[in-house]
């Protein structure tokens, strides 16, 4: 049975690329039993999701339609 | 004694942004990308300087299919590459074989490889509400800063720039095998930060 450890491996690895069926099925069916890797697996989404900050913020930025003059935002 | 308010004053007033404006109003927010990426300040002033010469100087070649800001945000990632890459040319950029941190991912785990009981993660919450609390940019650009050089690197090449595995292996000249585990390295490592620097003094 797989362990944790090598549970976080395939979330990392799903990040970076789409998972085999056996590597997929084996870490479904190692969530499904463990409540921290699922709290892992969303947290390594999040970070993925964090990473594109930057570029979510920039959408957020005035555009052609001269919405406002822009400022520094509200993350900085 | 004409009435001053002039369909023209309105149109002045509300004027849209002209170029250089936009590209003043978003510097700030790409010199905090260049600085987290690059983690050094001279080279991340430099870097947006170049880029923003650069979307001046090639401002007819914007098309307008996406966002102005995007585009000015797509030459930085370009220079920050060269930037990059002109270390790597000179020698300046460590080898990728930095094993070091592999204790600080032991530690999370037993032997067994079960979760250690201190490091077992817990829920974030909503990711729509931790994107707004101001605290976890602050968290994570610390976390950030606190990963090893090597590692850094290739998460903020995949997770900041976008850039495949397979691309980053070419820029690095790494198997795609050993990316995967720097990246892996790198998640484990910024999740514990986070989840002790950020959740436990939330509750608090």
């Amino acid at each position: 049975m797989m362990m944790c450890k090598e549970a976080t491996r395939l979330m990392s690895l799903k990040q970076d690329r789409r998972l085999t069926f056996q590597e997929s099925m084996s870490l479904r069916f190692h969530l499904t039993m463990c409540d921290a890797c699922r709290q892992c697996d969303r947290q390594f989404s999040l970070l993925h999701r964090a990473g594109k900050r930057f570029e979510d913020e920039l959408e957020k930025m005035p555009g052609d339609d001269g919405a406002g003059t822009g400022g520094p935002g509200r993350r900085e | 004694m004409t009435d001053e308010h002039t369909p023209k004053d309105d149109a002045a007033q509300a004027a849209p942004p002209t170029r250089m404006e936009r590209l003043s109003a978003v510097r700030p927010r790409l010199l905090s990308f260049a600085r987290l990426h690059l983690r050094n300040n001279a080279l991340a002033e430099d870097a947006v300087q170049e880029a923003m010469m650069a979307a001046i100087e090639k401002d007819a070649s914007f098309a307008g299919r996406s966002g102005y800001e995007t585009w000015v945000f797509g030459i930085l990632k370009y220079k920050i590459l060269d930037v990059m890459r002109f270390q790597k040319r000179q020698g300046r950029l460590q080898p990728l074989d930095d094993e070091s941190d592999e204790d600080a991912i032991d530690r999370q785990f037993q032997d067994n490889g079960r979760w250690q009981d201190q490091a077992r993660p817990e829920s974030w919450g909503n990711p729509d509400k931790v994107f707004e609390n101001e605290h976890f940019w602050q968290v994570f650009d610390a976390c950030m800063i606190t990963l090893p050089d090597n590692t850094a690197r290739v998460f903020s090449l995949r997770e900041l720039m976008g850039l495949s595995t397979e691309e980053i292996c070419r820029e690095l000249d790494i198997k795609e095998n050993n990316c995967w585990v720097i990246l892996h390295r790198a998640r484990l490592r910024l999740r514990a930060c986070l989840q002790s620097g950020w959740l436990k003094e939330e509750r608090t």
